[in-house]
């Protein structure tokens, strides 16, 4: 029997339709949905309002990450509002029979870092949450994708929300990375080649041998970011490292069903001569460290260059020079040597073990820089226990950094981890945008090393030079 | 029905020829501590339109006098980032029923018609037609007709179609929301979910 050759997304969108409208959305069946305390509330309350009940309450996973306190979390959360949305999370889960990791649980952690080492990610799924770099999860060969609060309702209420099916690109990067280009560089170099909105309308899938040949920790890093070239996810087709990832964790399946699952498993990837709406084609070894010098994710360039004339940069005039001006910079800067006054290495982009060992690579056996103030956020306490056990803590330590505790922190700034107006951040979290790292913040976006090499020279610093050769 | 039919809307329009206006600045981060859905429009682009110290921003369009309407128009790219509906709540919730841009990010559109604001598409022809009409005229009125999916400018005359899929034209005209549609398939939501392996 000959069949008509599919795509990855195809296989997994086509498998969850349970109704098509015509000219209209599809109701598409969600398996994983989770939530946290910011954009979840105001759907529980159109429950109430409306009558409601969960419908798959064991579908749904609450964890508490992006309003929560970094430090002293034994103790009450001091910001009255904040308290209010932690409150607000526990009560709906308890109310309604949701799974849900508070602080204080050992489970407790970004969204997007403790569904995958939990277990609840897996192929072939369907998940959403309330929150854009849900795409992280595509890592896995899962369609993945934020949505909003409306949206949280719709799945809460009827485990389904109603999508236009996304049109499809593919981004193929070939070839080997140099030395000292990690995943983060490759997602970033992408985003700067398609700009911030140049995949939006499209879910992508990402393929070659750099993504095959990559961690499940690098996989995450590189779908978590599809959004910010306005993709609406991204995902890499699981292979022998994603099975060998999930294997064990808590909420994978088990013996039978774990054969069961594999077997599904392997037929998730796209076929010979299935077609996509758009392919791009990247050589690896076109890619350096990578650094942003603007206000959207698209304003990134490779570590050694100089920043773009507003004529080569594209787009409006205006916007682009409001955006230098923002940060303080110029056509035609060089970035290497600029002063750094705060380093953030964390986020659900790179929070998780492998940054924290990439990090730890370039500070050990050198100190912190004395003018910058580094916050070092893993994902997780099981990150954070990763850290500890593999002594990267203790390197930390002596070179004069502390290890906070796990949450979403300085990446979004809604808790007290707010960089100050005028002062310049590198950072590994996924956004640039004016304020978005605290008012007036100046965000330069960047791999753990790039980070790691600004947090012990205190300038944008080139991380290559100070590897071992 | 879960908010205003939208149906013919005629209004004078504020312009903001801003491209990739992300949700970050239609509302910060630090405003989102709500468990409830009021109040957003009072922080409506909070840091382009207040100082630190809360008076007003005089160069910020949303502080001109001179420029009102239910109408917001914005460029290339409006609504990127954050998938935060508080953005489209802000929106709302400031007096805007309709946003126009030649570019909008997908989040942000889906969002907007889910409570009841209308995302306009237009070309980038168009789009710089309005901008200059309203240059012209701050008072100058744009119609958009959602049934005869038509967008035109009052002082001028010219006008272009937009797309918006036949679904959702319904929904917006009628005020009904997919959680109506989807609670009204919930039997046949609950045998594929038997089917489910996950």
């Amino acid at each position: 029997m000959s069949q008509i050759p599919t795509t990855l997304f195809d296989k997994v969108w086509d498998s969850h339709v349970v109704r098509k409208i015509e000219d209209g959305p599809d109701v598409l069946f969600i398996d994983r949905h989770f939530i946290h305390e910011v954009t979840s509330p105001v759907a529980f309350l159109g429950l109430e309002s409306r009558g409601l009940k969960v419908m798959f309450s064991g579908k749904t996973f609450a964890t508490a990450d992006h309003n929560t306190p970094t430090i002293n979390q034994h103790l009450p959360v001091q910001d009255a509002l904040s308290a209010n949305q932690l409150k607000a999370l526990e009560t709906n889960s308890a109310k309604y029979g949701i799974s849900h990791w508070g602080l204080g649980n050992p489970k407790n952690g970004i969204v997007h870092v403790v569904g995958p080492e939990n277990g609840i990610t897996l192929p072939g799924m369907t998940i959403v949450c309330g929150d854009s770099h849900t795409s992280t999860h595509g890592a896995f060969g899962a369609i993945a994708f934020g949505i909003g609060t409306s949206e949280v309702e719709m799945v809460l209420s009827s485990q389904c929300i109603m999508q236009p099916k996304p049109k499809k690109m593919r981004i193929k990067v070939n070839g080997k990375l140099g030395k000292g280009i990690v995943p983060k560089d490759v997602v970033l170099y992408i985003i700067a080649k398609l700009t911030a909105a140049g995949a939006t309308g499209y879910f992508v899938e990402f393929a070659g041998d750099v993504f095959e040949n990559m961690s499940m920790e690098g996989r995450m890093t590189v779908c978590n970011m599809s959004i910010e070239m306005g993709a609406r996810g991204g995902m890499i087709a699981p292979d022998e490292t994603t099975f060998a990832y999930i294997k064990g964790r808590e909420k994978a399946p088990k013996e039978a069903a774990w054969d069961t699952a594999l077997a599904y498993w392997k037929t998730l990837k796209t076929d010979e001569g299935a077609g996509f709406d758009l392919e791009y084609n990247f050589d690896a070894a076109d890619i350096e460290p990578m650094i942003t010098y603007g206000t959207n994710p698209g304003m990134g360039m490779g570590i050694t260059r100089h920043i773009p004339a507003a004529a080569e940069a594209g787009g409006s005039k205006a916007s682009y020079e409001k955006s230098l001006e923002y940060m303080g910079f110029h056509e035609e800067d060089g970035m290497i040597g600029k002063k750094v006054d705060y380093v953030f290495i964390g986020s659900c982009t790179n929070g998780r073990i492998e940054d924290f060992r990439a990090f730890a690579s370039i500070v050990k056996g050198r100190k912190k820089a004395e003018h910058i103030t580094a916050w070092i956020v893993p994902g997780s306490h099981i990150v954070e226990q990763q850290i500890k056990d593999e002594g990267i803590l203790d390197i930390l330590t002596e070179a004069g950094f502390q290890l906070r505790q796990p949450g979403c922190s300085a990446c979004l700034a809604m808790n007290d981890d707010k960089i100050p107006a005028g002062k310049y951040a590198v950072s590994t979290s996924n956004r640039n945008f004016e304020g978005r790292q605290g008012p007036g913040a100046r965000t330069m976006l960047a791999s753990p090393l790039v980070a790691a090499a600004a947090a012990v020279t205190g300038v944008v610093t080139d991380p290559r030079a100070l590897m071992a050769e | 029905m879960a908010y205003d039919k939208f149906t013919v809307l005629k209004s004078s329009a504020v312009p903001m020829p801003i491209e990739n206006v992300d949700t970050d600045q239609i509302i910060p981060a630090r405003f989102l501590k709500a468990t409830e859905r009021t109040g957003f429009g009072d922080n409506l682009f909070r840091d382009w339109r207040y100082n630190t110290d809360g008076s007003q921003k005089r160069d910020f369009v949303l502080n001109n006098p001179i420029y009102s309407g239910k109408i917001l128009v914005g460029g290339r790219n409006f609504g990127s980032g954050s998938s935060r509906e508080h953005a489209a709540w802000a929106i709302y919730d400031y007096g805007f029923r309709c946003v126009v841009s030649s570019f909008f990010a997908d989040i942000f559109k889906n969002n907007s018609l889910n409570i009841g604001i209308l995302p306009v598409q237009v070309s980038a022809v168009f789009l710089d037609k309005i901008f200059t009409a309203i240059e012209a005229n701050p008072a100058a009125e744009l119609e958009v007709n959602l049934p005869e999916q038509k967008i035109t400018i009052l002082t001028t005359g010219e006008s272009e179609s937009f797309d918006i899929n036949t679904y959702k034209k319904h929904n917006m005209t009628n005020g009904y929301d997919d959680i109506d549609y989807l609670q009204a398939m919930k039997s046949e939501i609950q045998l594929f979910a038997e089917k489910s392996m996950y």
